[in-house]
């Protein structure tokens, strides 16, 4: 391959495997929850969605870096999300209109360590059948410790510190979506403002029934990590139930909704991280392809709450649903970048439900 | 859930042409396969016999009949059946149905069109209203207009924007067209377009636009999914049949691939497709960042298919998801999550496959068999096959597929390009030989920036191909055979036999090289979900880019079948047939099948036709790595047609089991010499042939034996590898223009033996005992390849004692060979005295003929006696009669003679049934070609006095049969002399109105065109004769250039018209 790629380096799983590879990131060793992402499209997408924090992601599909990185204004957040990059074959020479520089470049500038493995479905094997998928990527001789980033409150450590502001420039009020940051994606707030609405974003912490702005709904993010950990959010999530505003949760949103409402989350066998999970809407023979990226789900559906999707490989949760008022969760997500685009709909049934009048 | 409909007709897609190959056997067969599991009875209306979905086994009636809405009219009154499907037979089952509805023949009689609307198929099919409908649901095609003047033009111009495409409308093969950048260009173009056509067709030019493909399924509840998408490596302007094309795309961000997605989704979803829908666009590689719309990508869409197309077949094998299959399925009205993933059995139907692997499809040409072909490649179609290949980088892709497309290259970086101005001439032009001028010119230093100037192909896969190139260069300078070096040779996907030839070894020696380092590929499976959970599938390919393998070997319980490889003219689905019948009937000795192909379009491809199946090459290298690997029992090479039996002796050497004849004796009959001596010591006779190095010995030969003589160079530099010669000039100009002679590249020269019949036996032994056989005859005389040739059962016209002359001989070459398995012989005779002319140990072009015309499975008799489990088998004499007749594909190659030679050029065949041979021939020879019988008007134009006399009786014949006959000069002369009343034409380079006027005024129902000699001079093209028939072909009318097939023909004709053609099942037929 090329000769900007030389270095020797490893992945090392928790219960002592080891898997040789070929550096072509950041010079510096890590260590986080590995994890693999089946998509064939949507690299520079899923490397900066905050759903990643703290994981070392494979991608399965075996050739990464063909289109390069584009300008920031395309990212899902402002920064590279994972913690540590494998792929089995790195493209050095990508060719595209809307490039900005390479994979690799990018990598190095944000200091993320990527490999390159050539067995990468080797490695998805491994990973679908083990208990525990910690590990580190190792660049020199030092060794560094196994580290869980589940236990790390990873939520505080991406989400907004300030108010921020998107869409419509003028004042809030009946069309104004508050949405809580608890790793979110910026095509969220892309998916909103095209629908001509303006998006005020919170951090994770701040109880929204004690803000000033005037507001008709409520979106709660994804975002990383177990959603038993948010303890402060859900306990919010909680008193905004009480108010009757209308939510809408997606993949970590929906496990803060359930959460808040009663229900349980668990961990599941291997998460869902790809963009190909069909989902159905329950009571139909209504189907559609989502982009997925979470590693708990919901287990027990909340009282007055039906369930709205669930899973058509594996049948678990892929959505709540209030029985009466315009509160409602999805685990999958919605805005996708990366993936398929067929549950955008979601956006204008929560809005319509929520009364919001929209344009798009 | 109870399924209303009970009795289905399928419409298949015939014999295999150009454009319309092997992959409909493979849709057809899967979609009987999905109704027979819902226990709906099955029609099958197809003449190609030789496909699998025609097998007994399949639908419950089969009827080998033309397809077009006479026949099936009829066998719908028959069978009544209260459904039809339309999407699995390609454009002729599409075009049938159209018709048959437009004639209100369905509603008549009651048949629901299942699948997709009939008004949305119509739709696609109608170029104008389908762009306005896309409009109309705000998806962008290709503006365009049509002007009469330079004003009209002008405005158009004005609103499309420039670069344009200009057309003159009317004309042929794109004269005065051209690309206009500005004013200036458009007025000079559409002036010069204006003087020889009354309209010029305006359209946007996409430059170097991406070609991308979506597969659609969606169900009759709006659920839909893309299988795949496909990116060609080829820009825009070559067409998709004749690119080079990656699954899934390369160079696609996220928004570019989810928004065609979306897009191809929102279409399919409009025309409310049920099944199965292709959509392909065009793609811009370099949106004007500064233009209106900044963040909107640009692309239209070009062509919407509502049925399944050879891309679905391709998408089908590149992902894993069996796309006939649920298209069949949701015709019936079922929802994708009622249907079991096949493949995985954990996920559902409703879903889109994740590779983790990249595929090359390489398609697969076929030009030097065509007298008159050009090489260039554009927006029609010409290849003949395609391969696909799989790796886990697109470098090993795409050399596997290299590798498998001819058998004979290596690797990209192999050419033979004589000089800079060839390999100039080969980047600038695309042919079949881009790719590897590509990689030249890479060697030599020109710019990635100029090859995509150039070219249009996406720098993303010409640095691929410069990373091949550097590798190799690399390597070059030490030459070094280290683990490391040899490791990474292996994942850029170089064969032992490359390395061998880049360090002067051999490839057994790097082939010991390397397995003494530890380095052998890794079997991975192909799951659709990137390992994401864990599946059960039989589907696998080798790569070196991995460190584990998925499966276990089977061991010594498996049999390793070699498949066909890629369809081309002489070897096409005739030999998957026998394939996939051989894999099948292992189950019966309690073996395992392992199949090995590389081929996309075939049915032994499929998911469930073997226990494994290795979609991989077939060469020594990657049949010895899977045999070692499975440590199988062992190989049947005899049923995959010539590019495996090739392998005999290479794979016997190695010491791998091959079942069945042994190499040695398969050697006596591959090897001429060894051949013609063995014929010797038989006492068996043969056409005189010798071999020469050179021309004064051959002449001498020449002098003995006389002309004609049939020459076989061993070195071919253009054009086609055998020739009959009728004079020393011909001979010259044959050997000195088209054929090295020299010490190294002798040629043989047989005599020719004129006006002799051709015979075929076909036969399976064991242990030199003949267990079946079955002899055939050829229509015309021995000179037509025998692939091309029309081939009757029974025999009609041959003498008892020549049929007992040729079982004897045949008996004594199979026990002589020691044949165990199947065996093939052709003969010449002459004067009641057989001369063998070739000996195959193979399953042969004929065996699915004979086999379905005898009611006798020839390759599973092979397999038992494989297995020495074979018994004799007695056929009684049939009560029908069996006729083959070849499909040409001249109308789709501009400028082809299409004329029979010794060389074949047929692209595939149909049979047919009849009560007797007229009956069956007729049948037969309407299947491949439009006839209309009420049009009585027939053209004669009979060369040389031979062929005049014996036409005689025949337009004798056609005259009582109340047909009008035209002629050229001569043979109106000689007819009128006979008191046979014709009207005379004038040649073609005459004044109007001539015999090209007549031929193009589509009033002729057939043509008789007759050469006196073979004659393959240059100026050949420019002849009237040649001028007759390419008008013939152009303008879709039959015709004949062999005096005993038109003779038998016309026969035919007198005995039967269309009314009283038999509407018989294959069953009934048996029965």
């Amino acid at each position: 391959m090329s000769n900007k790629i030389s270095k020797t380096a490893k992945l090392v799983f928790e219960d002592g495997t080891q898997f040789l590879g070929k550096s072509f990131g950041a010079d510096k060793s890590v260590s986080g929850e590995i994890v693999f992402a089946t998509g064939m499209v949507g690299y520079p997408e899923a490397l900066t969605d905050p759903s990643f924090r703290g994981q070392i992601l494979i991608f399965t599909y075996p050739l990464i870096g063909n289109y390069g990185v584009p300008k920031k204004e395309l990212w899902e957040s402002a920064e590279i999300q994972v913690a540590g990059l494998i792929v089995c074959n790195y493209i050095d020479t990508p060719s595209h209109h809307a490039m900005k520089m390479t994979l690799g470049e990018w990598l190095k500038k944000e200091k993320i360590p990527a490999l390159q493995i050539k067995d990468t479905r080797a490695l998805a094997q491994k990973l679908r059948s083990g208990s525990s998928n910690l590990g580190k990527i190792l660049l020199s001789n030092k060794n560094i410790k196994f580290e869980d980033p589940n236990l790390r409150n990873l939520v505080k450590e991406i989400s907004t510190k300030k108010f921020l502001s998107y869409g419509q420039k003028e004042k809030t009020g009946e069309k104004t979506i508050i949405l809580i940051d608890c790793g979110m994606k910026q095509n969220i707030i892309r998916r909103l403002v095209a629908r001509n609405l303006k998006v005020v974003v919170v951090p994770w912490d701040t109880d929204v029934t004690k803000l000033k702005i005037a507001f008709s709904a409520l979106v709660i993010s994804n975002g990383p990590g177990n959603p038993t950990i948010v303890k402060i959010t859900i306990k919010n999530v909680k008193k905004i139930i009480t108010k009757q505003i209308p939510i809408l949760g997606i993949c970590l949103g929906n496990q803060i909704l359930a959460l808040a409402c009663g229900g349980t989350t668990y961990k599941l066998p291997f998460g869902h991280r790809s963009q190909n999970q069909p989902v159905v809407e329950r009571g139909t023979n209504k189907c559609y392809l989502t982009t997925q990226n979470h590693g708990f789900a919901v287990k027990k559906i909340p009282n007055r709450f039906k369930e709205w999707f669930y899973n058509a490989n594996d049948n678990t949760n892929e959505g709540i649903i209030h029985k009466n008022l315009p509160i409602m969760s999805v685990q999958f997500h919605p805005e996708a970048s990366p993936g398929p685009t067929d549950t955008d709909w979601i956006f204008d049934y929560f809005l319509k439900k929520a009364g919001i009048k929209i344009k798009k | 859930m109870k399924n209303k409909f009970q009795k289905i007709l399928i419409l298949g897609s015939g014999a295999l042409k150009i454009g319309e190959a092997g992959e409909f056997d493979y849709s057809g067969s899967q979609a009987i396969k999905a109704l027979k599991e819902e226990n709906v009875k099955v029609i099958l209306i197809n003449p190609n016999i030789a496909t699998f979905q025609t097998s007994k086994s399949l639908a419950d009636e089969v009827y080998f009949l033309p397809i077009n809405d006479y026949f099936v009219e009829k066998i719908i009154a028959k069978e009544k059946p209260n459904g039809i499907m339309l999407s699995f037979g390609g454009q002729t089952a599409l075009n049938c149905g159209l018709a048959l509805e437009k004639k209100g023949i369905l509603e008549k009689y009651n048949v629901k069109i299942l699948g997709s609307p009939i008004l949305s198929i119509e739709l696609t099919e109608n170029r104008e209203k389908f762009a306005e409908h896309l409009r109309n649901i705000g998806i962008p095609v290709p503006p365009s207009g049509s002007a009469t003047n330079l004003k009209e033009a002008k405005i158009i111009a004005l609103k499309i924007g420039y670069p344009l495409m200009i057309r003159a409308d009317f004309a042929l093969g794109g004269q005065k067209s051209g690309v206009a950048k500005n004013k200036k260009e458009l007025e000079k173009i559409v002036k010069g377009a204006l003087t020889i056509s009354p309209q010029v067709l305006i359209e946007k030019y996409l430059h170097h636009f991406k070609e991308i493909e979506y597969e659609v399924v969606r169900d009759k509840f709006d659920n839909t999914v893309t299988i795949c998408n496909m990116e060609n490596f080829d820009p825009l302007g070559i067409h998709t049949g004749d690119s080079i094309v990656v699954a899934p795309s390369q160079t696609l961000n996220n928004e570019e691939y989810h928004n065609l997605r979306e897009a191809s989704i929102k279409i399919v979803q409009s025309l409310k497709i049920v099944g199965e829908c292709n959509v392909q666009f065009a793609l811009n590689p370099s949106p004007s960042p500064s233009g209106k719309g900044d963040e909107e990508l640009k692309y239209f869409v070009i062509e919407v298919n509502a049925r399944l197309s050879r891309s679905s077949a391709l998408a089908s094998k590149a992902t894993g998801y069996p796309l006939a299959y649920v298209a069949a399925k949701l015709a019936l009205g079922q929802s994708l999550l009622q249907i079991e993933n096949k493949i995985t059995k954990v996920t559902q139907s409703f879903f889109e496959p994740a590779l983790d692997y990249i595929v090359v499809k390489i398609p697969r040409w076929d030009l030097v068999k065509f007298v008159g072909a050009v090489e260039k490649i554009g927006s029609a179609m010409k290849s003949v096959g395609e391969v696909m290949a799989i790796g886990r980088s697109f470098e090993e892709a795409l050399q596997k597929a290299i590798r498998m497309q001819s058998g004979l290259i290596e690797s990209v970086t192999d050419n033979d390009f004589e000089n800079n101005k060839e390999l100039k001439n080969f980047l600038n032009i695309p042919t079949p030989r881009r790719i590897f001028a590509i990689a030249e010119s890479i060697r030599k230093g020109t710019s990635i920036k100029e090859i995509y100037k150039i070219t249009g192909i996406n720098p993303w896969f010409l640095y691929r191909i410069r990373n091949i190139v550097n590798i190799e260069k690399r390597f070059l300078k030490k030459k070094s055979l280290n683990k490391e070096n040899l490791l990474n040779l292996k994942q850029i996907g170089f064969s032992d036999k490359k390395i061998g030839n880049l360090c002067e070894k051999t490839e057994l020696e790097i082939r010991k090289r390397r397995i003494d380092l530890g380095i052998t590929p890794f079997v991975f499976a192909i799951d659709t979900l990137a390992g994401e959970m864990p599946a059960k599938t039989n589907y696998l390919y080798l790569t070196y880019n991995g460190i584990h393998h998925d499966v276990s070997p089977i061991g010594k319980n498996a049999v390793v079948i070699l498949g066909s490889g890629p369809y081309h003219i002489g070897s096409s689905v005739e030999f998957d047939w026998s394939c996939v019948h051989a894999s099948l009937a292992l189950k019966r000795h309690k073996k395992q099948s392992i199949i090995i192909n590389c081929n996309p379009e075939t049915v032994s491809t499929d998911y469930d036709m073997s226990n494994r199946l290795y979609f991989e090459n077939l060469s020594f290298e990657t049949i010895a790595d899977i045999f070692a690997f499975e440590g199988a029992f062992g190989l049947i090479i005899s049923v995959g047609g010539q590019r495996p039996n090739n392998l005999a002796n290479q794979l016997s050497r190695e010491g791998y089991n091959i079942l069945g004849t042994k190499a040695v004796d398969i050697d006596k009959a591959e090897d001429r010499n060894k051949f013609s001596a063995f014929l010797d010591k038989l006492n068996i006779l043969q056409p005189k042939w010798q071999s020469f190095t050179n021309m004064k010995k051959a002449l001498k030969f020449t002098k003995a034996e006389g002309f004609p003589i049939l020459v076989r160079p061993s070195y071919v530099l253009s054009g086609s590898a055998m020739r009959v010669c009728y004079s020393k000039k011909q001979l010259f100009n044959f050997v000195n223009k088209a054929t090295v002679l020299s010490p190294k590249h002798p040629i043989t020269i047989s005599k020719y033996i004129e006006n002799a019949k051709e015979l075929e036996f076909d036969a399976v032994a064991q242990n030199g005992e003949l267990m079946i056989y079955g002899i055939s005859e050829h229509i015309e005389n021995a000179g037509v390849h025998s692939g091309d040739a029309t081939i009757v059962y029974p025999t009609q016209r041959v003498y008892a004692s020549t049929e007992f002359q040729i079982r004897e001989i045949s008996r004594k070459i199979t026990q002589e060979l020691l044949v165990t398995g199947p065996i093939n012989i052709q003969f010449l005779v002459k004067d009641n005295h057989p001369f063998v002319i070739e000996v195959n140990l193979r399953a042969s072009r004929t065996f699915p003929l004979l086999s379905k015309a005898m009611d006798v499975n020839f390759p599973e008799i092979a397999v038992d006696s494989f297995m020495g489990k074979a018994k004799l088998r007695h056929v009684s004499y049939p009560k029908n009669v069996v006729v083959k007749s070849p499909q040409f594909s001249f109308s789709r190659l501009l400028g082809v003679d299409p004329v029979l030679r010794v060389e074949m050029s047929s692209t595939g065949e149909v049979a047919c049934f009849g009560r007797d041979y007229d009956e069956a021939l007729l049948k037969s020879i309407i299947s491949t070609n439009k006839f209309r019988f009420d049009k009585k008007i027939v053209l004669l134009s009979l060369g040389g006095n031979l062929n005049k006399v014996k036409f005689l009786e025949a337009a004798k014949t056609l005259l009582g049969l109340g047909y009008k006959i035209f002629a050229t000069d001569t043979t109106s002369e000689f007819l009128k002399s006979h008191k046979i009343n014709c009207e005379i034409l004038r040649k073609a380079y005459q004044e109007a109105p001539n015999v090209i006027d007549i031929i193009e005024s589509k009033k002729v129902s057939f043509v008789v065109n007759l050469s006196k000699v073979e004659n393959h001079e240059r100026q050949r093209s420019t002849t009237d004769g040649f001028r007759i028939r390419r008008a013939t072909i152009d303008n879709q009318i039959p015709l004949f250039t062999d005096l005993h097939l038109a003779r038998a023909f016309i026969k035919a004709l007198a005995h039967y018209n269309i009314k009283d053609l038999e509407i018989r099942s294959y069953r009934e037929y048996l029965n």
